[in-house]
């Protein structure tokens, strides 16, 4: 499994790449293993509000169907179209595969989120009490 | 050989399975008969093959076909148990098979008697007042179950009941219907036990509820022990209890869910009494609710009268009808042959053999696979792959593996709760030598999955195909077969 070093990362397997009041919103490698091959996404529109906590993206597997929350408030500025082509991208390389870029109404989030190590350490933590 | 051919590309042109003689009346014209607007002017293009092609053909296709009759079917949450053949035979006979649904009452009593019976038989197992055997089959028997809800909510003035209670652990089937009746779902948590979480359902359980879908034994094959302080919370707030019938071949005979506070049911025929399930279906999904209830069932619901059994239709609150005619009728002789060659004792043996077996399995399988929730399970027991995972083996790994050794695999990536979940359910009808026979072939898988990884990812070896590309089939599913007309 790839942790990224330039990510911050939610509970919920998201990771987030800012860039000013800009940020990149995508699945992390933790979610694609578990996901395994990744047949749909669903993206949200251009322009769609969204506030901190929102379901924005649904992930299709052979598996299940999971939802993507956004951890940050703000306006859909791009979607990854490639994705809606190719959703098997997220697997080959989950950090360039990018879901949402957002505008953010409030830069400070992002500044609770965990930092990689902090997010190795709940992967760990998780795969532990899936055997325990 | 694995040979795939469809019929279409065995075909030869002028090849044929027939003779004809030469006709021996004079030749009418087409055109002048029906028209040049109802003639084809291009060939069908159907395959030209001989008798013996033919035949060759779906013979070996039928011999494709995995179902109980061929092998251990062990697939989690479906009871894939024996269809007795003598239900056939009872199902065929010309009284039954030869009925016409328009027919007169007075000319169909014996098939209104069977259906009235049968009604009672499932009211008394499940500890309900009444049924309908109407719904088609177990998701058609929620929706119907949950019109009745929401009929129920609607006929005493409530119209703010919009919301739908299912645990995480449920069929996907529960969400689904929920949203096909035009109710919100809300999810409740499942706590350590694998049961449902208390106080989640406390704090989620409001008066603008209209009921809890649950299914019990759950999907985790465990008893909800708190059955009965589920249904009072949800009864407090002016919910009703709905019970998913799907596992009740662990509990027949000896629990019942109208006594755990359930309000509504709907029962599987083709699961828990073995009429045929999947492809060789019909299925059918009857629906039970309790006394108060009863007006909101779907038409027509049978009566006896002093004169004999009359469909009536004359139901004020009823939500109406729900399938045409009567219900898949033969799947219910086949269900009435059922119960009254078991009785009320073999129904009970049934449940307990049912439970003993799932736990046999786990028992010989948990040092090996882990068992995410090491205690008694009912009628089915949930494995995970996740100790292979280490190795890089996945439950769909191990599926594929059992193939090559002829078993139907067990439901996997189910219950969505578990990592990797396998969730295996031999119904009572295995022998113990096939029990064994299984648990040995996933001994060798696992160990096979420690020692020779790359077998196990690369099978299956021995069916017609080998490991499909699933992520294709979904994004890009190839339906149809069509002719190369260029190259004809």
């Amino acid at each position: 499994m790839i942790i990224a070093d330039e990510m911050k990362y939610t509970k919920t397997h998201e990771w987030v790449k800012t860039d000013g009041i800009k940020c990149y919103v995508g699945l992390t490698d933790y979610a694609q293993i578990h996901l395994g091959q990744i047949v749909f996404v669903d993206l949200p529109e251009v322009g769609d509000e969204l506030g901190a906590g929102d379901q924005f993206a649904e992930v299709e597997s052979v598996k299940a169907v999971s939802e993507v929350y956004t951890p940050v408030s703000g306006t859909v500025e791009a979607i990854n179209e490639e994705l809606l082509d190719n959703p098997a991208a997220l697997n080959d390389d989950a950090y360039s595969s990018w879901l949402v870029l957002i505008e953010m109404t409030d830069a400070a989030e992002t500044e609770s989120l965990m930092s990689p190590a902090e997010y190795n350490e709940l992967c760990e933590k998780l795969d532990e009490e899936a055997v325990h | 050989m694995k040979e795939t051919f469809l019929i279409f590309e065995k075909s030869k042109p002028g090849r044929k399975g027939y003779s004809l003689p030469e006709c021996d009346v004079p030749k009418q014209d087409l055109s002048l008969l029906l028209g040049e607007h109802s003639l084809r002017t291009v060939s069908p293009n159907l395959p030209e093959v001989s008798e013996l092609d033919a035949v060759r053909h779906y013979t070996k296709l039928s011999s494709r076909n995995h179902g109980v009759d061929s092998g251990f079917y062990p697939l989690g949450s479906c009871t894939m148990k024996y269809n007795p053949k003598m239900n056939e035979v009872v199902a065929a006979f010309d009284g039954f098979s030869k009925l016409h649904p328009y027919q007169n009452e007075s000319s169909t009593q014996g098939a209104l008697e069977l259906m009235y019976s049968l009604s009672e038989m499932l009211a008394e197992i499940t500890g309900m007042d009444q049924m309908s055997l109407q719904p088609s089959a177990g998701a058609h028997g929620e929706l119907s179950g949950l019109m009745i809800i929401k009929a129920y909510h609607r006929n005493r003035n409530d119209f703010k009941r919009t919301k739908i209670i299912v645990p995480d652990s449920a069929h996907g089937t529960n969400p689904a219907s929920s949203a096909v009746a035009g109710f919100q779902t809300i999810e409740v948590k499942s706590d350590a036990n694998g049961e449902v979480d208390i106080e989640c359902l406390r704090g989620i359980m409001n008066e603008e509820v209209a009921g809890l879908m649950l299914t019990n034994p759950n999907t985790l094959g465990l008893f909800e022990t708190n059955i009965l302080e589920i249904a009072e919370i949800v009864h407090e707030k002016g919910g009703l209890l709905y019970y998913d019938g799907a596992n009740l071949n662990a509990v027949m005979g000896i629990a019942r869910p109208g006594d755990m506070g359930f309000d509504v049911v709907h029962l599987n025929l083709h699961k828990t009494f073995s009429t045929p399930h999947g492809g060789g279906g019909p299925g059918s999904g009857p629906v039970g609710v309790k006394e108060f209830l009863a007006p909101f069932l779907p038409v027509p619901i049978i009566i006896k009268k002093d004169q004999g059994y009359h469909l009536d239709y004359d139901r004020q609150l009823s939500i109406g009808k729900i399938k045409a005619f009567y219900g898949n009728f033969g799947v219910m002789v086949k269900a009435y042959a059922y119960i009254l060659s078991m009785g009320a004792e073999g129904l009970k043996k049934v449940s307990e053999t049912a439970v003993l077996n799932a736990n046999y399995i786990a028992a010989k399988l948990k040092d090996l696979y882990y068992l995410p929730y090491d205690r008694l399970c009912m009628h089915e027991c949930v494995l995970s792959g996740i100790r292979q995972m280490k190795s890089g083996v996945s439950t769909l790994d191990i599926a594929k593996r059992l193939l090559d050794f002829g078993y139907h695999p067990p439901t996997i990536y189910f219950p969505l709760i578990v990592h990797e979940a396998l969730m295996i359910e031999p119904t009572e009808c295995e022998s113990l030598e096939t029990l064994d026979e299984f648990i040995e072939v996933m001994r060798a898988i696992a160990l096979e999955a420690e020692t020779d990884p790359n077998m196990v990812k690369g099978a299956p070896y021995t069916t017609v195909v080998s490991r499909l590309d699933e992520a294709l089939a979904a994004r890009k599913p190839v339906l149809k077969w069509k002719k190369d007309l260029e190259n004809d």
